[in-house]
């Protein structure tokens, strides 16, 4: 009898799925929204859209996507193998820029992880209800891309086998880590921000591995689910807890996921070079992180969601909020790139001048094009709605905000340090085919990560999606309310 | 199924919030404490209309919290002004800016596993066995339907009083499961 209901397969739209014979007087035209889940969907359907994803065949789609990114992730850790034999000369770096990619990599990676803790945490703390059919996708990005960016500052020290070293764990020298410097804090502060992002996804998992539980049909996957949803039952006593333990860990992740890349840009800031030194630094990183991390996101949903059939709940609505966040944050960059100028002028130091009209001038003056091209001009776009309703074009935009960023890092450390007080310190940075195959192999292990997740857990928060429909609401007529919405 | 030898408590099934928000104010005001309301996502007002206490987490979380920040300090200090200091820069061997920021992150770390925890501990989780879980008709409290649940281990239980109130309440489907 329960199979009858629970085993329907993923529902297409149409009548059949929604809450029939109850009509809603409508809110004033004025007050009127788009609904969170479009099209009147009853709860369960919910359930069978989401959960059907991970369930049932293994589409071929997926494997067309999961094959390359194998071979990608594959390239990546054999170009870490070939570093860590030979040595840190396979790569570009050398007198005077002493940091490459490896840096600019990381940064990016752990920048795009931003937005995930920003939709899960910043917004759960407004009450924004529509992060609820993001949120879970945006989590799990942001854990595979600070995987991606961890990956290089262990790999860039040169003596890898060394690494352990960055943690206060006694060692052959009795020698301790080195609290004063930013290195150290940084390391606490990735290391924390995996970790709590983390338990912040997994925590949010739980409730929905209930329901992959319930809904799984052989013995394997009944195991499985039930072992990591931990024997949830939907109990409104743990419902209590749960909400309340939710909300401090969103509250916790705030201040983290803004410490996090302030700590990142105090890598620099703290240092003396011109175009490092800068008390900006803190604010513009984050507003960058977030930036680029709601880029990413728009990349990796606006295809799901039409591949996955999930219109309804990952509505146009939703990606219009999204470009309005990229259009926002990358104001805010645009405006730290002129204050950085402005700065620079009003300093009256001229090593300090100098690093500016260099960084806009000089020989690399294509990349701080392509960055004030995809970071400032691009997201000026989403001011029109005509655009941010058409998906391949936000699509597009979103990938040119990517990759904007990543040349915003690449200015900052590149060439900040190929010019600095002296001529003799002067030089030119190529990237080598290992640099470049490490950085494009991360984007394989990112996306075999996110795959796997697509294939093995519920992609959308299932109980939190459902909690946002009227048909939740115990005082609204689809809740059963009687006598009206009130 | 009734009458069966080792009775856990009496499922009642619900179709909307509404109706189990209403049954379960009853429920509460009828005396019982030994029972539950079992929902696909959490229903706001459910805490009220079963009469819980505000949660307990925060505690877990604030402990955890000040447990970091502490052992962060401590850290830096012991570490770098007692068991090695190194001059480094004319910059003293102890400062509390210098130890905030990986101070700041353990109150962070330790917080949230505070939270988790203590969440997880206050729930009784994780927990390998549960008699509701047998039920196939329960499987749908995850799904769409609503339940609300009284153990036998209730003073107030009768195997026909309870039966009748719930039923008066609206549930559709009422059935006594098995320890």
């Amino acid at each position: 009898m329960a199979d009858a209901v629970i085993s329907k397969p993923l529902a297409q739209p149409g009548a059949a799925n929604q809450v029939a014979g109850i009509v809603v007087k409508a809110p004033p035209r004025e007050l009127e929204r788009e609904p969170m889940v479009r099209n009147q969907r009853s709860i369960g359907w919910i359930s069978d859209a989401i959960a059907g994803v991970a369930e049932g065949k293994t589409p071929r789609w997926w494997w067309y996507a999961f094959i390359p990114s194998v071979i990608m992730m594959t390239a990546c850790f054999s170009m870490i193998l070939y570093l860590v034999s030979v040595g840190v000369g396979v790569w570009g770096p050398g007198h005077p820029v002493m940091w490459g990619w490896a840096i600019v990599n990381f940064v990016w990676w752990i920048g795009i992880g931003h937005a995930g803790t920003l939709i899960s945490a910043i917004l759960f703390l407004l009450r924004q209800k529509w992060r609820t059919s993001i949120n879970r996708a945006a989590e799990a990005m942001t854990i595979f891309a600070v995987m991606c960016a961890g990956i290089f500052p262990v790999i860039h020290i040169g003596r890898v086998w060394f690494g352990w070293w960055l943690f206060p764990i006694p060692n052959g020298n009795d020698i301790w880590p080195q609290f004063r410097s930013p290195l150290m804090w940084d390391v606490f502060a990735v290391s924390t921000y995996f970790t709590v992002s983390v338990l912040f996804w997994y925590m949010g998992l739980i409730p929905d591995l209930a329901v992959m539980r319930d809904r799984a049909k052989n013995k394997i996957r009944k195991f499985a689910y039930g072992l990591f949803s931990l024997g949830w039952t939907g109990s409104n006593r743990h419902w209590s807890n749960y909400e309340k333990a939710y909300l401090i860990l969103a509250g916790l992740s705030t201040p983290l996921v803004l410490s996090v890349h302030s700590i990142v840009s105090l890598d620099f800031s703290v240092s003396q070079l011109p175009g490092w030194h800068t008390t900006i630094f803190p604010p513009y990183f984050v507003a960058g992180a977030v930036f680029s991390g709601f880029g990413m996101v728009l990349s990796l949903l606006i295809p799901l969601r039409r591949v996955l059939r999930l219109e309804d709940i990952i509505t146009l609505r939703h990606v219009e909020l999204m470009c309005k966040v990229t259009l926002a944050t990358g104001s805010i960059v645009g405006y730290a790139y002129a204050m950085e100028f402005f700065i620079a002028w009003y300093s009256g130091n001229p090593y300090e001048r100098y690093a500016f009209i260099n960084r806009a001038t000089g020989h690399y003056a294509w990349a701080y094009l392509t960055m004030i091209t995809c970071n400032v001009m691009v997201p000026q776009l989403f001011w029109f709605k005509k655009i941010r309703t058409k998906m391949l074009v936000v699509f597009i935009l979103s990938i040119l905000v990517n990759i904007g960023m990543w040349f915003e890092r690449f200015v900052i450390v590149v060439i900040s340090l190929h010019r600095d007080f002296m001529p003799s310190n002067w030089g030119y940075f190529r990237p080598t085919w290992v640099d470049i195959l490490t950085f494009l192999g991360t984007f394989g292990l990112f996306f075999t990560f996110f795959l796997l997740f697509l294939r093995f857990v519920p992609l959308i928060a299932i109980s939190e999606v459902k909690g946002v429909t009227p048909q939740a609401d115990p005082h609204h007529p689809l809740g059963g309310a009687k006598g009206g919405h009130h | 199924m009734a009458g069966t030898a080792n009775p856990y408590g009496i499922v009642a099934e619900f179709d909307n919030p509404a109706d189990t928000m209403h049954a379960a104010g009853k429920v509460r005001d009828a005396g019982f404490r030994k029972w539950d309301v079992f929902t696909p996502f959490p229903v706001h007002g459910m805490d009220k209309a079963m009469g819980l206490k505000n949660s307990k987490v925060g505690w877990f979380s604030f402990l955890g919290g000040v447990t970091g920040y502490t052992c962060g300090m401590l850290m830096s200090w012991w570490m770098n002004a007692v068991d090695y200091p190194i001059v480094v820069g004319g910059k003293p061997m102890f400062s509390p800016f210098s130890a905030f920021p990986p101070s700041y992150e353990l109150t962070i770390l330790l917080g949230s596993f505070g939270s988790l925890f203590g969440m997880l501990f206050l729930n009784r989780l994780p927990r390998l066995y549960h008699p509701l879980l047998k039920n196939r008709r329960f499987a749908l409290a995850t799904h769409d339907r609503f339940f609300i649940v009284i153990e036998t281990a209730d003073p107030k239980y009768s195997e026909t009083e309870t039966r009748k109130l719930l039923e008066s309440l609206g549930s559709r489907h009422i059935e006594v499961v098995e320890e």
